[in-house]
């Protein structure tokens, strides 16, 4: 299990950040990431494995309105 | 991610050069003009952004003067809104309403207004008495009118008066003179008469572009939703464009005033017009800026390519896309009128700004429509957008999916004069009464508003431009329907009033607010109603959970709204702030404010004016002003706690349907939050649980956020908070809020 924007989501084998973006339809372009404190390039998304019990924070900056 | 890579083959091939022209009965247009007042005056240009004089115009009694602008005018009020709130209050009295003749529009543009090197910089604020919530409205608007009043010689403009006969006021910035013309044949329309007006008093082919005209459309007459068109000469594609001051009914006040345009006639717009005070930084700013939209907006919002519409799918994908009337917050036909959709609708060969050196270049514009209904059936028009907006609030919250239609509807939105934001909502409203049976064929006078019948949706639109049916009653706006349906016992009091999306009588604009606390106050807690420009706090409070406290989200509800207040003191606009951000913003502190864009805006705001801020005067400048407004609405017997109630359908779930349609989520809330166990509730305990909870919730935050933004619990700024603020040297000022401690 890990926890994205803290709720918890099934962690398995595998998972990359893009995984995360994925499986929680986080489709907006304008984002800031870090797993466990660390801050994810975007251009690491597609490479970079989520270990289980992470701690994910994917901020949406504000854009839209 | 949503990223469509731009794929030029798919781009429809349109001839962006072709519409239809208005031209023909120009000379005859023109020699029915009659000069009933012609007045001099000296042209001048901004030293450090400012004239330091404003122009008054009355087209009551005729009377054209120059006022000074004072120092303490520019100290405490800066300009564009804040010039526009501090005319408003001199010219009214308590006692005023909308329609009587000293309310006055003012359009203000701001000290850094004009200059051309950075992105956004080319917005007017325009200042009235709204007609729908009878407290002063601002509404922000690009086109080229504002900098080329200011280029003129004016920081300002005032209108006041109410007219016998139709006007047109024509200020020319070249010749030095101001006159008001009886315009007894001119078009009523927008996109007709802009193009007419804007060929009528530009010399030649080249000075097109020093026209920007002001007008509205039939609707205006007829409804008290109408807004203002400002215009400016498309040089590529060889026609006029449009940009619109929508909210709260101001071109309902011009036509009441019988103001059939304004038009400005500037100089020739080159480099450094407004005399900055430190040339050097503004172009090293506007440099480093460019560089990064050329080199990110690719790769982010795409805004050159798609606009705002870029967030259509975006807000589906979140639940946040108003759906029928707000109840839902997506649909599967979403796809239909993405922005993969508009990138290919709209034309990709030219760069659409809506001012000189706007990089963000996001003003679309779709080429080539053939109008199906109304007065302009069978015409070829361009039609500018559709913004997000526009997409939603006449598209997806109405049903309409076809983006034909909706090109339409936003077509004679604009033409006719009536804000698109304002028109989805109640177009909305209207629907959803339809669907439950508290407007039915009898009473709509034969129109079938069934969710996406986008027909009927038009008939009501020109019904509201002819004056005739129920398009009338649609055109007094959400609440006044809302009164009259109650009256004439046409349904559940308590169902249409949860139902209305409306706030202070302002109808709200396009986003969910049901599962973001802190933009359900970001939308009601506001000076002028429920207008997304205040404060728009829906990913860092619902989705990125950056705001667990009352007071955290108090605290966003104060940051955000003096902020965003600030670009409409200075004439700036917003999406360059936040719909692209630098490579390394992630890296720093406070990312979600941006603060290399936070310290772009205090460089320039400082070389303009030769007044140094920082990031804290930035915010000092906005709170004046926002504290200001404040107690004009309560000096005009509204702005207290109970002019920020919010309808119950942007808080939560309303009927069984939308509670059915999430169920799972608001189970979990009633279980995690609410700590009962919804398994053991019937679905109306459930409901009423919500809905107590919710309200419970959204008082709190109330509560919390009129303390943080040092106010009584009744929503009054204190004397302290006026102290701190310089505005305790305005006696009458103190004298109103005295009087509800
Ligand atoms: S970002 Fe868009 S709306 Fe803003 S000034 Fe530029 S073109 Fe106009």
């Amino acid at each position: 299990m890990i926890q994205v924007n803290g709720d918890g989501m099934e962690w398995q084998d595998g998972l990359t950040v893009r995984g995360v973006l994925v499986y929680r339809n986080f489709r907006f372009p304008l984002l800031i990431i870090t797993v466990n404190g660390e801050l994810i390039q975007p251009k690491a998304y597609d490479t970079t494995l989520v270990p289980d019990e992470a701690e994910v924070q994917v901020i949406h900056l504000m854009s839209g309105g | 991610m949503t990223q469509f890579v731009f794929d030029p083959t798919k781009v429809m091939d349109i001839d962006f050069t072709k519409r239809t022209e208005y031209l023909e009965g120009l000379e005859a247009i023109k020699a029915a003009h009659k000069v009933l007042k012609e007045i001099t005056f000296t042209p001048s240009l901004p030293d450090k952004g400012y004239n330091n004089r404003s122009l008054y115009v009355n087209v009551g009694t005729l009377e054209v003067k120059e006022k000074p602008v004072t120092q303490q005018m520019k100290d405490v009020f800066i300009g564009g809104r804040g010039f526009g709130l501090w005319h408003l209050w001199n010219a009214v009295k308590p006692t005023t309403r909308w329609n009587d003749p000293e309310n006055e529009i003012i359009i203000s543009p701001g000290p850094v207004a004009g200059i051309t090197q950075y992105a956004g910089t080319g917005k007017s604020l325009v200042v009235s008495l709204s007609p729908q919530t009878d407290i002063p409205i601002d509404s922000n608007v690009g086109g080229y009118f504002g900098p080329l009043l200011k280029f003129s010689g004016f920081d300002a403009l005032e209108i006041q008066g109410k007219s016998e006969c139709d006007v047109i006021v024509f200020i020319d910035g070249q010749k030095g003179i101001i006159r008001i013309e009886e315009a007894p044949q001119d078009p009523v329309d927008s996109h007709v008469l802009a193009e007419v007006l804007t060929h009528m008093y530009a010399e030649n082919q080249a000075d097109m572009v020093n026209i920007s005209v002001v007008c509205t459309g039939a609707a205006a007459e007829h409804s008290l939703v109408g807004m203002l068109n400002f215009s400016w000469w498309d040089l590529r594609r060889g026609c006029i464009r449009l940009k619109q001051a929508g909210r709260g009914g101001i071109g309902t006040v011009f036509r009441n005033k019988k103001i059939r345009a304004i038009v400005c006639r500037g100089p020739q717009v080159k480099g450094d017009l407004n005399h900055v005070a430190d040339f050097e930084t503004i172009a090293k700013t506007g440099i480093k800026y460019h560089k990064e939209i050329r080199t990110n907006d690719p790769y982010q919002c795409m805004m050159r390519r798609n606009g705002t519409a870029h967030i259509v799918e975006i807000m589906d994908a979140y639940d946040l896309l108003p759906t029928h009337n707000f109840q839902y917050g997506s649909h599967p036909d979403t796809h239909k009128i993405d922005s993969a959709y508009w990138q290919s609708r709209c034309t990709q060969k030219t760069v659409d700004g809506c001012w000189y050196g706007c990089s963000m270049a996001c003003a679309k514009g779709a080429d080539g429509l053939v109008v199906k209904t109304g007065p302009y059936k069978g015409h070829t028009v361009t039609v500018d957008g559709p913004e997000y907006e526009n997409a939603a609030g006449l598209g997806s919250n109405c049903g309409v999916f076809d983006p034909d239609y909706l090109l339409e509807l936003n077509f004679y939105c604009d033409t006719y004069g009536i804000c698109t934001i304002t028109y989805g909502t109640l177009c909305a409203f209207v629907m959803e009464c339809y669907q439950r049976g508290i407007l039915n064929k009898e009473r709509t006078g034969g129109l079938d508003m069934t969710w996406g019948n986008a027909e009927d949706d038009l008939e009501m639109m020109h019904q509201m431009a002819r004056g005739e049916g129920f398009g009338v009653i649609a055109g007094q706006g959400v609440k006044k329907m809302k009164e009259l349906f109650i009256k004439n016992g046409w349904g559940d009091p308590q169902l249409i009033n949860d139902i209305g999306m409306e706030n202070k009588g302002l109808e709200y604009s396009q986003y969910l607010s049901k599962e973001s606390l802190a933009q359900q106050g970001g939308y009601a807690l506001t000076n002028k109603g429920p207008q997304h420009d205040e404060a728009w706090l829906i990913f860092m409070d619902m989705v990125n959970k950056q705001l667990p406290t009352f007071e955290a989200k108090a605290e966003a509800l104060y940051y955000f709204p003096l902020f965003r207040t600030w670009f409409g003191l200075n004439g700036f606009c917003k999406l360059p702030w936040n719909d692209v951000v630098p490579s390394n913003n992630a890296q720093q502190p406070e990312a979600h404010k941006i603060p290399e864009h936070v310290q772009n805006y205090v460089d320039i705001f400082s070389a303009t004016t030769g007044i140094k801020i920082d990031k804290d005067e930035l915010i000092h400048q906005s709170a004046k002003v926002y504290n200001f407004q404040r107690v004009f609405n309560i000096r005009m017997g509204k702005g207290l706690r109970k002019d920020d109630h919010a309808p119950f359908r942007s808080l939560g779930p309303v009927t069984s349907e939308e509670y059915l349609s999430r169920q799972e989520r608001y189970d979990k809330q009633i279980a995690e939050e609410m700590k009962l166990d919804p398994t053991a509730m019937t679905l109306e305990e459930k409901m009423a649980a919500h809905r107590s909870w919710r309200q419970g919730r959204y008082e709190q935050l109330t509560d919390a956020v009129y303390k943080r933004r040092g106010w009584t619990p009744n929503g009054v700024p204190t004397l302290e908070r006026l102290k701190e603020l310089g505005l305790d040297v305005f006696p009458e000022v103190v004298d109103v809020v005295k009087l509800h401690l």
